[in-house]
């Protein structure tokens, strides 16, 4: 299967074809907000808030983290 | 029978916690040097040394980014230097922003709020950015306001304290000897300067590091006693989460017992500083190792998010700081 519109939030590589094949990258999401548009894998602008984050692709917009 | 060279622990109980006095040099190093099945009894001490001299409270800080990313220095385990290719891009935070930043960290029972920026020193945009954000946090939010912004000049120190800057951080991150091999856009030297101009102004001075970098324990040693010279009111460890696409990107993670180490170790060193924890401590330590330090040494902790990384859930260490019944400082104990 090839999911070409896919791309990964931490190394932006496009992610050709299964979803878990960046497990390194998933692995150490945990602390780190999205640097990647998933959608087009333009790296974003991001800022880290206390609580929070909010990342800014040019083409897809804006993204947050989910309230706390 | 009688030995001229006691055991360093031993030596420590009187020294750093009947008397006071900070180990020096080469007393960190030994604790740095301590095997295994000791790092208990020196983090116990060190908790003991903690509650003597500093008391059960623990200070509670949070930390924003006002401008990120771009920086034209070098520090080679920052992924905002513009010099490495990190995913990091460079970006402003706006005052509206910056006042909900602090109103958010102020809701933690936060006593500090630090604005941090990305540059060699401030610049002129800056600074005015500075001028206008501490004065609309200092309108709608009961917190001390703290500053990160690089090396200073002398009208700079004087700016920011005419504003009520607080406290003003600005870490050596490691020993003079092995400095160079981190940074090469500045000098050890240059930082100092900052550091004894900030002191001078009335300012409080915050001043760590980081460790983890490469440094020997003898380096990591040195560093401690060179902060004990410096003698500031807070020194804020972390410890190195390497960031993609800096120099220090495949950087081994600390070994948590060297880490709990150096906490007990920096610990003896500076017996009546605000010893906080800052970055990487979720990765080197993970949940436990927070505990760890609390108790064994640690009297501040930087809760939620960090500049470009997370961290823990804010809410998971005032719950731990109650458990441990140790009381979050209060504002009216700062000033």
């Amino acid at each position: 299967m090839t999911i070409a519109s896919l791309h990964c939030p931490r190394c932006g590589a496009a992610l050709t074809t299964q979803l878990f094949l960046h497990l390194a990258c998933k692995q150490n999401m945990g602390l780190e907000p999205p640097r990647y548009c998933v959608s087009c894998g333009r790296r974003m602008k991001v800022q880290v808030l206390p609580d929070g984050w909010r990342a800014e692709c040019r083409e897809h917009g804006v993204l947050t983290s989910a309230p706390s | 029978m009688a030995t001229d060279n006691p055991d360093i622990l031993d030596r420590a109980r009187i020294q750093v916690l009947r008397d006071g006095t900070g180990l020096d040099e080469a007393g960190v190093r030994q604790v740095l040097h301590l095997p295994d099945e000791r790092i208990a009894e020196a983090l116990q001490l060190a908790h003991e040394v903690r509650m003597r001299w500093c008391g059960p409270e623990v200070e509670v800080e949070g930390i924003v980014s006002l401008k990120t990313g771009g920086c034209p220095e070098d520090c080679h385990f920052c992924s905002q230097s513009g010099l490495f290719s990190s995913p990091v891009r460079s970006v402003w935070l706006d005052i509206p922003s910056l006042v909900e930043a602090a109103r958010q960290t102020a809701a933690t029972g936060a006593t500090e709020f630090c604005i941090v920026a990305a540059v060699r020193g401030p610049d002129a945009k800056l600074m005015n950015q500075m001028r206008e954000g501490v004065k609309a946090i200092k309108e709608a939010v009961g917190i001390n306001v703290a500053a990160s912004l690089g090396m200073l000049s002398q009208g700079q120190v004087d700016d920011l304290a005419e504003m009520g800057v607080h406290r003003y951080n600005h870490n050596l991150e490691t020993s003079r000897s092995f400095f160079p091999s981190v940074v090469t856009t500045h000098s050890w030297e240059e930082r100092w300067s900052t550091l004894r101009m900030v002191r001078d102004s009335g300012m409080e001075v915050c001043c760590g590091g980081i460790l983890g970098l490469g440094e020997t324990l003898e380096q990591r040693a040195e560093f401690a006693a060179q902060l004990a010279e410096l003698d500031p009111h807070e020194v804020p460890l972390n410890f190195l989460n390497p960031r993609p696409g800096t120099p220090l990107g495949d950087q081994p993670v600390l070994d948590p017992k060297d880490a709990l180490r150096a906490i007990a170790a920096f610990r003896l060193a500076l017996p009546r500083t605000i010893l906080r924890y800052a970055g990487g401590r979720e990765i080197t330590l993970g949940d436990l190792g927070t505990r760890d330090g609390l108790l064994g040494g640690i009297n501040a902790v930087i809760v939620g998010n960090y500049l470009t990384t997370l961290g823990r859930p804010a809410s998971e260490d005032l719950a731990l700081l109650q458990e441990l019944k140790m009381p979050v400082k209060a504002l009216s104990a700062t000033l």
